[in-house]
């Protein structure tokens, strides 16, 4: 099987633990993925932020590009990457206008019928029975699904699961024998773009959320895009600095889970690539100070 | 027949109210004020004023109220995660408003200046994006560290980590194409500054 495949920026720098994972379990399913010739970001958050047009017309080069190269479908592992590219492909197919406006941008011609597939589509045709593989080592662990926002919203436009309490990535957990949680922050926003402009604020939901999956007992927590996994996982030392929590569960791409179970190793997906250290289960707490008597406590809390 | 408000007697759906219709085939008397929008969004704490009072200041086409909420915070504080879109029972694209309350509030030069981190960092994206074709993250930082020195020593004790673990590409990927990248910057700034 070959598809085409967009692999974003940040797969090139700071998630190149989830285009590692991606190319190793695509090649174990053997799906060969072509990626589209001289392709561009997609504009991210920044360029519906200032622009309209520009957000509309960075991902439109990028699907021209895909239909240039007589591709039917495009791979788009990130979340970002790839609601950008559906909400573009959504509106270039509603406003003629629009269309002209950005073939002339582009300087290129535009259809509109690549079709767009995600990484949990992706996965579930990896793991599905045409794709004859076996599910060799069993990731064995209590899993929070974290799908964030850009997989299932907005509805209407995506038509994806349900918008708000998803299914399709506790299906593929199920599959290769972890047991997903129920919990209800499976899309809340981890703060996304504010990452690096306000720290304090991503801090602050990316703390809710970790605290939430702890809490019921998850062992990790499983993403698909590169902005929840940056929120979650590199920034965890400002999350303690700044709320005082202290979190060491670790956050696995999904490509890494289902890698796993394949039978693929660690090294091969990047694991070692975290800030927080993959393992099961995760470190413990640092040991509390040993309780003082009861009688020095009104002490203590004077002193703070 | 010509429709004037009642509250400030002047014709119903002009000025923004207007702008924003044609620019997004928005609109704002849609809203019946339920405050979905409001209650599941992550940040509205943190705004001065609430997604759904954006919306009413919009609906009351007041004089003044406009202003407001383009120079709000608000605007710029929304994540974009469409979660008030995805329930609200009207359907009021909210983020879609919210990316036209920006561009707007940018032209006129009304952003909040609290926001101004918010901007550079957008900045500093295209900016890479235009000259590149891609996003080099390094490069973005450093723009972004130019543009707010007071945020020189952010995260920099996060670089080694990232750096030792293979997360930093130090080089940027210059596409071939991205002349054409940059005319469609170019092309865009002279379609957006002759509205």
């Amino acid at each position: 099987m070959k598809w085409g495949y967009f692999p974003g920026c940040s797969l090139l720098g700071s998630a190149r633990e989830l285009r590692e994972s991606l190319l190793a379990v695509a090649g174990k399913a053997g799906i060969e993925l072509q990626e589209i010739p001289d392709w561009n970001c997609c504009g991210a958050t920044a360029a519906h932020n200032v622009s309209r047009l520009l957000a509309v017309a960075l991902p439109g080069r990028i699907l021209a590009l895909a239909e240039k190269a007589g591709m039917k479908e495009v791979v788009v592992p990130c979340s970002a990457c790839y609601n950008r590219l559906a909400v573009a492909r959504h509106e270039l197919a509603a406003d003629e206008h629009l269309r002209e406006q950005v073939k002339a941008l582009v300087e290129m011609d535009y259809r509109g019928d690549v079709k767009l597939v995600n990484l949990l589509e992706m996965l579930a045709i990896v793991l599905g029975k045409d794709a004859g593989l076996k599910v060799e080592k069993p990731f064995a662990h209590q899993v929070a699904c974290y799908y964030g926002c850009l997989l299932v919203r907005p509805p209407k436009v995506l038509k994806f699961d349900r918008p708000e309490d998803p299914q399709a990535m506790d299906e593929l957990m199920r599959k290769i024998g972890a047991e997903p949680i129920a919990w209800p922050d499976k899309v809340e926003c981890c703060g996304a773009g504010l990452s690096v402009s306000r720290t304090d604020l991503v801090a602050k939901l990316s703390s809710r959320i970790l605290a939430s999956a702890v809490k019921r007992g998850a062992e990790a927590m499983i993403v698909a895009c590169p902005m929840c996994h940056a929120n979650l996982d590199m920034r965890r030392e400002d999350i303690t600095r700044l709320t005082g929590e202290h979190y060491s569960l670790p956050v696995v791409y999904l490509t890494q889970a289902v890698g796993l179970a394949l039978g693929l190793s660690e090294k091969d997906l990047g694991l070692h690539r975290h800030l927080v250290k993959v393992v099961f289960p995760a470190q413990p707490k640092p040991a509390p100070p040993p309780q003082p008597p009861a009688e020095k406590k009104p002490a203590e809390a004077a002193e703070e | 027949m010509e429709v004037k408000s009642h509250l400030s007697n002047r014709p119903l759906n002009q000025g923004l109210m207007l702008t924003l219709k044609q620019a997004s085939g928005q609109s704002v008397a849609r809203c019946y004020q339920c405050g979905k929008c409001s209650a599941g969004c992550p940040l509205s704490g943190e705004m001065d004023y609430p997604p759904s009072q954006i919306l009413r200041m919009l609906q009351l086409d007041l004089p003044g109220l406009e202003e407001k909420a383009l120079g709000s915070q608000t605007i710029w504080l929304c994540l974009s995660c469409e979660t008030c879109l995805a329930r609200c029972p009207q359907e009021v694209d909210l983020p879609r408003i919210m990316d036209f309350l920006r561009e707007e509030s940018l032209r006129r030069g009304q952003a909040h200046p609290s926001a101004k981190r918010i901007i550079s960092f957008h900045r500093a994206f295209l900016d890479s994006v235009e000259f590149t074709g891609r996003l080099f993250e390094v490069g973005l930082i450093a723009d972004y560290k130019a543009r707010q020195p007071q945020s020189a020593f952010q995260d920099v004790l996060m670089a080694p980590r990232l750096f030792l673990r293979g997360k930093l590409s130090l080089i940027p990927h210059l596409i071939p194409g991205r002349s054409a990248v940059a005319r469609i910057f170019r092309k865009v700034r002279e379609t957006e500054s002759k509205k």
